[in-house]
């Protein structure tokens, strides 16, 4: 089963003792089918946060407004028991970081035999030999042997095949892969985004993937958001994105070098200036202080969300259709 | 592995000598003539010589103590210097009461602690939680041996369920475990607090780290997690503060036979201490700082094996 995913109006705020940090706000995107979707911007923008949020995995101290129906059910409105059901049956989401996203005193065998809970039909050993072919096919030879091993014992880009198989095992409707690359030296990154691009020629669930390079979203994806400050900023197709950039942002981004989108980058191309303090988002807009073409309503009016084509949007007061 | 085995035990051995020669350093040490002190003041020249001949305390310190380990390699501990009978042999009769009531105490801590430091875990922030929490600080600070003397009022003098004193029949199984009852829960009492508050605290942290999310990502439900992801690392703290433990186990033991007048090492030490029975004192704490040392040296090769990153230090 896969359905369509749509966030609306999805704003998030963490509860500190300095405050609240308005890390999300009035954010609206949409996913269907087969479609791979792009996640692009600074670090602390708020990327991780969206999809901790459509995975339903936010930490304890985060509120959540707005909704998010997945396949025509609107996950807010789920029981907790409920939403556990659906994480890793139709939900999966592979985390930053391949060194600690497994548990280091259990087998990784051990471990992706749990994953499958839902799978009730199956027995221990038809799990583990799920778990071999879908090691083999994310290319770990020696699967039968890997399973046996700790986590500590299998190199960095090995734990990355194996956090995408053990997604993939579940079947989920939405792969969600959060910077998959970026804890990877150049050639494991090349290798893992080859393995995804095989991936998305015989799923056809939404896969969501967020990176802070270019070359990667360039590379895998249908559409692209651009974040920013905690908001959307530009959405649309990629050629568009790419080609014709309308938000000011987003230009800047792309205009610091595109020649560099095929290099490792440690973050994304650096523009001048600072992104403003999430505790007290600006009244106008969030680019305002660091923008080029900030005029007068820039400062004190939040821009719209200008419709460029069907999936063309930029938040920007000097965007016109 | 193997390896850091055979340096454990090494270290535990010279640990072993150390102790003895401490302990013969304290008899030296120690002012006034034991025999005088054990017959009292009237008693004979010929009595004293030969009490003092029968605790080979008329031979240089040193050389007691290089006989005392010569005999001990052999099996033999010396002998009590009152009924003539061989250390070994009283300390084998009162090791197994002790033994098992230490380790009884020991299991029922673990087994209550262990799911309370969970549970306070899986229900952290609620009233639950603040519960147990209370009454883990609560009992932690209760001493055993008043504990064993309240218990002893309320349960066998007031209420009559329990007895009072003893070790129960020798054969008769269900006296015993009714002798036991009383003295197991006064020494576990505050390890349960202790154990669970442990837990707790070294689960907490782990419920935090990044492997935990990635199991609740896949949708498992919380009890598996806290009782398999996160208690086989949270565990490993426990276990050393149990092993180091072991050893105040063992000497609350010692209080607490005293209170209930049960047989044991508790009550063997305390008797020979008084009557200055030297043989059975360096006897039964040679015996005891082994059982000890072997508990610590079990434990850290536990840790090794539940951990397969130490593991894997050793190995290399
Ligand atoms: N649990 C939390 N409590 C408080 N603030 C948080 C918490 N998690 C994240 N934040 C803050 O929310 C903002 C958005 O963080 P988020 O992790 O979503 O950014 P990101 O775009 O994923 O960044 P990166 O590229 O570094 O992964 C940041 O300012 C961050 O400091
Ligand atoms: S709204 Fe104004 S400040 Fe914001 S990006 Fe557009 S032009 Fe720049
Ligand atoms: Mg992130």
């Amino acid at each position: 089963m896969s359905g369509s995913l749509a966030a609306s109006d999805l704003s998030v705020r963490y509860e500190t003792p300095h405050g609240a940090v308005h890390a999300l706000r009035h954010v609206d995107i949409e996913a269907h089918p087969g479609e791979v979707i792009g996640i692009v911007g600074e670090s602390g923008c708020g990327k991780s946060t969206l999809v901790t949020a459509l995975a339903n995995l936010l930490p304890a101290n985060a509120r959540i407004d707005g909704s998010i129906s997945y396949n025509g059910v609107d996950l807010a409105k789920l029981d907790a028991h409920r939403q556990r059901l659906l994480r890793g049956d139709e939900i999966a989401l592979v985390s930053q970081d391949p060194m600690t996203a497994f548990n280091p005193v259990l087998t990784i065998g051990d471990q992706l035999v749990d994953f499958q809970h839902h799978r009730k039909d199956l027995g221990r050993a038809q799990k583990r030999s799920r778990i071999a072919a879908m090691l083999g096919r994310v290319g770990i030879a020696d699967a039968e042997r890997r399973m046996d091993c700790y986590p500590h014992e299998l190199s960095g880009g090995m734990r990355q095949r194996v956090a995408i198989a053990a997604a993939l095992l579940t079947d989920p409707g939405l792969l969600i892969a959060d910077e998959p690359t970026t804890a990877l030296d150049v050639t494991m990154e090349a290798q893992i985004i080859h393995l995804m691009r095989e991936l998305r020629r015989e799923y056809n669930g939404i896969i969501i993937v967020v990176s802070h390079h270019l070359g990667v979203i360039a590379e895998l994806c249908d559409r692209v958001y651009v974040m920013y400050a905690g908001e959307v900023v530009e959405g649309g197709e990629v050629d568009a994105i790419f080609h014709d950039a309308r938000h000011p942002y987003t230009q800047a981004l792309l205009a610091c070098d595109p020649a560099r989108f095929h290099e490792k980058l440690e973050r994304l191309p650096t523009i001048p200036g600072t992104p403003p303090n999430l505790t007290q988002p600006p009244s106008g807009c969030v680019y305002a202080p660091r923008c080029d073409r900030a005029f007068a309503p820039c400062g004190s009016v939040a821009p719209p969300l200008v419709k460029l084509s069907a999936s063309h949007v930029a938040r920007c007061h000097a965007v016109t259709p | 592995m193997l390896a850091y085995a055979v340096k454990r035990i090494g270290l535990g051995l010279l640990i072993l000598v150390l102790v003895m020669v401490a302990m013969y350093a304290a008899v030296f040490l120690v002012p006034g003539d034991p025999a005088t002190v054990a017959l009292g003041p009237r008693a004979t020249p010929e009595l004293k010589r030969l009490l003092i001949e029968r605790m080979g305390l008329d031979l240089p310190v040193w050389w007691q103590i290089v006989e005392f380990f010569r005999n001990a390699l052999t099996g033999n501990l010396g002998y009590d210097v009152w009924s003539n009978r061989p250390v070994s042999t009283l300390v084998m009769e009162a090791l197994p009461n002790t033994l098992i009531l230490g380790l009884t105490a020991l299991a029922v801590a673990l087994l209550i602690g262990v799911p309370l430091g969970c549970l306070s875990v899986m229900r952290r922030g609620t009233l639950a939680d603040a519960v147990i929490g209370v009454l883990s600080v609560g009992v932690i600070a209760v001493p055993s041996f008043v504990v064993a003397i309240y218990s002893l009022l309320l349960f066998a003098v007031t209420l009559r369920w329990l007895p009072a004193i003893g070790a129960g029949e020798t054969g008769d199984i269900v006296s015993q475990a009714k002798a036991l009852v009383m003295p197991a829960a006064a020494i576990a009492l505050g390890w349960i607090g202790y154990i669970a508050r442990m837990v707790r605290a070294s689960m907490m942290e782990v419920m935090g780290e990044p492997h935990i999310r990635t199991a609740r990502s896949f949708g498992l439900p919380e009890w598996k997690i806290v009782s398999k992801y996160a208690l086989r690392i949270a565990i490993i703290p426990t276990i050393s503060l149990v092993a180091v433990g072991l050893g105040s186990i063992l000497s609350s033991a010692v209080f607490v036979e005293a209170v209930f007048a049960r047989p044991g090492i508790g009550k063997l030490i305390t008797d020979a201490v008084n009557t200055r029975n030297y043989p059975v004192v360096m006897g039964t704490v040679l015996i005891m700082t082994a059982i000890y040392v072997s508990i610590t040296i079990a434990a850290d090769l536990l840790i090794a094996r539940l951990d397969p990153r130490v593991r894997d230090v050793f190995r290399g």
